[in-house]
């Protein structure tokens, strides 16, 4: 097992491409680096990404959609150098990822739908006696939309054991923290009581993640695993809410849900970058 | 339809393995023949419409052939961003199932009925809508879109009336059916309703007025060519369809006559006002809102005369 895939490096193509296209989403491409580095690393059982018995993963946060083509140029599914399209016009590289580009096996967007079409794909594997899992990222914020439960109900009564669905709980949404929004503090029980099988993990470490999302099931749940995170994450200004070059915006981290870097910006970000282990 | 509906699936799925029944826990005294047959292939999603076709689009990714079946309202506007980037953005062979057209669910009032899932869908590129006028042609739609690659929606009566004469069961995507001839007027219609547009025709020919019928049972591909053929004669059209007035059947009509440049006038039957609070039997509501056959029969000597 084992693809080669630097956190490091994902989180460089993040902010080069994110800087060159002048678009945001930033932070939110940043704080689930691990998780996708652990996924398309060492977790998902994949051949190619158009054998049909490969694992499923589906990105329900599609916002961080850069964070997923970095990964998949990275994994040798797609040339990096398209990445220089990304967010140009007609491109195949949106800010949310759409079939159609290797690697990305279903679309997302739009928030509180990729658990259900997750649940449809872990339902087919085992129908037609598949050994395949499916693998679905999903945002804090994104438990806001009932569709979210309306899913996590089915995986549960329909013992989705081979369903593995990743939390990206980074305390943030859009316009500020999910606590001030629509507070979630208790997200683990509330998955535990609608009857998945959770546990927690750094959301940083890619060991502690591969042990999570590689165990086998022992039971006939489906599993949550809730990965704490920080917006933003290697780039302190970001993680802090700072606003660079923008001082008249207030201090919080929901600035980079949407900023573009600015110049400046980026080379603060790379440079702290280059400097991190 | 109803009965056609699950008969013919039931056939169907004798011989293709990938075809599932999906339920969001409706069909009570319907479904049972498909459940009794197919016990491993029939899943009731609950009372949940959008994550069932959620799980429709994974089935679908991974080969099935899913039907997702609920009373038409709950089947196509509860989860209609759903449809819109799960099978229709995917182009999967999601089935949708919709019971229950225009006010067939009566006395379950405004909620139940179908007045917009046409015009609502009819957005969707890439996502056919079938709309069988009687039984017949209900299990001749399901066949003949079996095998398409994209979405399909089907929008189904509940009850089970009796065949639309002329119809013969007759159902070709991207065609529009003739069912009577006349050459005075022409009566265009669109699911069960057409019965009413047919008792029209017969008593305009009472009056002397000679009125063909034409139904439309698919939209995309939309029988355009057709009907901008069938149509040219003509110097009057009505078009009636159980649904609000915007986006549906006498859209499409009034499109073909505008693009083509027919010299006809037209004359829209449909729902045009939000609900007044009553509700009624299919029969009493086409009464109501002025499409039951005297309605087109007046409507269509206002448009002679």
């Amino acid at each position: 097992m084992g693809h080669d895939i630097s956190p490091k490096q994902v989180r460089r193509i993040i902010l080069s491409q994110s800087r060159r296209a002048n678009v945001g989403h930033i932070g939110s491409c940043l704080c689930v680096v691990e998780i996708l580095s652990a996924l398309y690393s060492s977790v998902l059982r994949a051949a190619s990404p158009d054998d049909p018995d490969r694992d499923r993963f589906i990105l329900s946060k599609g916002h961080a959609g850069l964070a997923l083509y970095a990964s998949l140029a990275l994994r040798g599914w797609l040339d990096e150098a398209a990445l220089e399209t990304f967010c140009a016009d007609n491109t195949r590289f949106a800010v949310h990822p759409e079939v159609g580009v290797p690697g990305v096996d279903f679309s997302a967007g739009s928030l509180g739908q990729g658990l259900s079409i997750a649940c449809g794909a872990a339902l087919a594997a085992r129908l037609q006696a598949s050994g395949r899992r499916v693998f679905c990222l999903i945002s804090d914020g994104e438990c806001n939309e009932g569709s979210t439960w309306e899913a996590a109900m089915f995986a549960a009564h329909h013992r989705l054991s081979n369903l593995h669905a990743i939390l990206d709980c980074n305390g943030q949404q859009a316009l500020g923290r999910t606590r001030d929004i629509m507070d979630a503090s208790n997200l683990v029980e509330r998955w535990q009581a609608f009857g998945w099988r959770t546990d927690e993990v750094d959301g940083h470490s890619v060991p502690q993640l591969v042990e999570a999302l590689s165990a086998p099931s022992l039971d006939e749940r489906p599993h949550m695993l809730v990965a704490r995170t920080v917006f933003g994450k290697g780039v302190s200004y970001m993680e802090r809410g700072i606003p660079v070059t923008r001082t008249h915006l207030p201090v919080q981290p929901a600035n980079w849900h949407y900023l573009p870097m600015s110049e400046h910006e980026y080379r603060l970000a790379m440079e702290e970058l280059e400097q991190s282990h | 339809m109803r009965k056609a509906f699950v008969e013919t699936l039931c056939q169907l799925a004798c011989d293709d393995p990938r075809i599932m029944l999906l339920t969001g826990d409706l069909g009570y005294m319907a479904l049972e023949p498909f459940r009794e047959r197919f016990p491993r292939r029939f899943l009731n999603a609950g009372v949940a419409e959008q994550n069932m076709i959620g799980v429709a689009t994974g089935l679908a990714e991974a080969g099935f052939r899913p039907y997702a079946y609920s009373i038409a309202p709950f089947a196509s506007l509860r989860p209609f961003e759903f449809i819109r980037n799960g099978p229709v953005a995917h182009r999967l062979p999601v089935r949708i199932v919709g019971m229950g057209a225009g006010f067939e669910y009566g006395y379950s009032g405004w909620t139940h009925y179908a007045l917009e899932d046409i015009g609502v869908l009819r957005t969707l590129p890439g996502l056919t809508l079938a709309i069988p006028a009687d039984s017949a042609q209900a299990a001749a739609a399901i066949r003949q879109t079996r095998d398409l690659p994209g979405p399909v929606y089907y929008s189904l009566g509940k009850d089970e009336t009796a065949p639309l004469p002329g119809l013969n069961g007759r159902f070709e995507l991207g065609r529009a059916e003739v069912v009577r001839e006349g050459r005075d007027i022409a009566l265009v219609a669109m699911g069960s309703i057409s019965r009413e547009a047919v008792a029209a025709a017969r008593k305009l020919a009472g009056h002397g007025i000679e009125a063909a019928v034409i139904v439309v049972s698919a939209f995309h591909p939309d029988p355009e060519e057709d009907l901008a053929r069938i149509l040219a004669p003509f110097p009057h059209v009505v078009s009636v369809e159980a649904q609000t007035v915007s986006g549906g059947l006498g859209a499409l009509v009034s499109t073909v006559i505008a693009t083509h440049g027919l010299s006809c006038r037209l004359r829209v039957l449909g729902v045009g006002t939000a609900s007044d609070g009553t509700s009624g039997v299919p029969l009493e509501r086409w009464r109501k809102y002025g499409l039951d056959e005297d309605s087109i029969l007046a409507a269509a000597l206002c448009a002679v005369r």
